[in-house]
């Protein structure tokens, strides 16, 4: 197919969307308005369970089977770049070379961060029914908080502190825990991640049944995952050498 | 002030992104990514949408930018 050619396919695709679009947009509600058919049907369905957060509640209550998907979707995601990014024969693994000077300031910021963005991350988790957040945020902040280690320089000690094995069993097993927790409502002749637990009272941490459950099993799952997947990428920009490059050194 | 504060957003949100369209260096283009990932958390948080601007924060700003540095020096590693 020559260039010509190619350019009057894309050209025919481009208008017909350019079409489809217009007259979708043509068809949506006004921006800005009051009209909100989902939220006035969301939100008394989240406050009925007594979640304060409504974005929670859709996201591990009304629509938790989206939710599923999407950690299926991570968890496949992490699996895949962790056999793409497996060292090969042809790469051999080093100790990863001490990286240059770090400023003394960020090696304070990174050790001073580190605990507070734990904290923050965990809060995230556990809140995520009341404030916004939730497993996910929380989940993606504690692997970032591990990673102000390597911002430190402290390569070595992100390695020790990060026993990878733990982290794929976390990763693996929280999402397994979704699933169960869904049969547990399948069990009890409610339906499949119904909210079958007790939904407390409005506004507590103890409220919203089983959304604060699957927002901490969805973090767990989310931190593993996280830390595995960034793992491999660190791991083969630092900690491994194709051999042609040490061919050509040597 | 919403709607205008919604406009300087959008437009902060799409100079961000002509800005990561012309970054050459891929090894730039993921600071400047970081930086349009931090404006993208604005909009959201302006369109009151806190959750996702928290989602956005922690992927689009931290996590994406962090894998493409990586990536990117993987590859320099290798052509050299």
């Amino acid at each position: 197919m020559n260039r010509r050619a190619r350019l009057s396919v894309f050209g025919l695709g481009a208008a017909g969307l350019a079409v489809l679009f217009a007259l979708a947009l043509a068809g949506m509600p006004d921006f800005g308005t009051s009209d909100h058919p989902y939220r006035d049907l969301a939100v008394p369905a989240a406050v009925a369970h007594d979640t304060a957060n409504v974005v929670s509640s859709v996201n591990f209550d009304q629509r938790a089977l989206d939710t599923l998907g999407e950690e299926v979707i991570l968890l496949s995601a992490v699996v895949g770049a962790t056999a793409l990014l497996r060292p090969t024969p042809h790469e051999t693994q080093r100790p990863p070379a001490p990286g240059g000077r770090v400023l003394d300031g960020t090696i304070l910021m990174a050790y001073l961060l580190l605990p507070l963005t734990t904290l923050i991350g965990l809060d995230v988790v556990v809140h995520g029914h009341l404030t916004p957040g939730g497993g996910f945020q929380g989940g993606v902040v504690l692997a970032t908080a591990l990673h102000l280690l390597y911002l430190a320089g402290r390569y070595e000690s992100l390695a020790r502190l990060r026993p990878l094995d733990w982290y794929v069993w976390v990763e693996g097993s929280s999402a397994a825990s979704f699933a169960g927790i869904g049969l547990v409502g399948l069990g009890l002749g409610s339906g499949f991640l119904a909210n079958v637990a007790p939904h407390g009272s409005f506004q507590n941490l103890l409220s919203a049944g089983t959304v604060p459950i699957l927002n901490v099993v969805t973090g767990g799952a989310v931190a593993g995952g996280a830390v595995v997947l960034l793992a491999q990428f660190l791991n083969q920009a630092l900690g491994t050498t194709p051999q042609a490059a040490q061919k050509s050194a040597g | 002030m919403s709607a205008a504060l919604i406009v300087v957003a959008l437009t902060l949100v799409a100079i961000g992104g002509a800005t990561v369209v012309f970054t050459t260096d891929p090894a730039r283009q993921a600071v400047t990514l970081s930086v349009f990932g931090l404006l993208l958390t604005l909009l959201f948080f302006v369109l009151q949408a806190p959750d996702v601007a928290l989602s956005q924060l922690v992927v689009g700003a931290a996590l994406v930018p962090l894998m493409v540095m990586l990536t990117v020096r993987k590859i320099n590693q290798r052509s050299r």
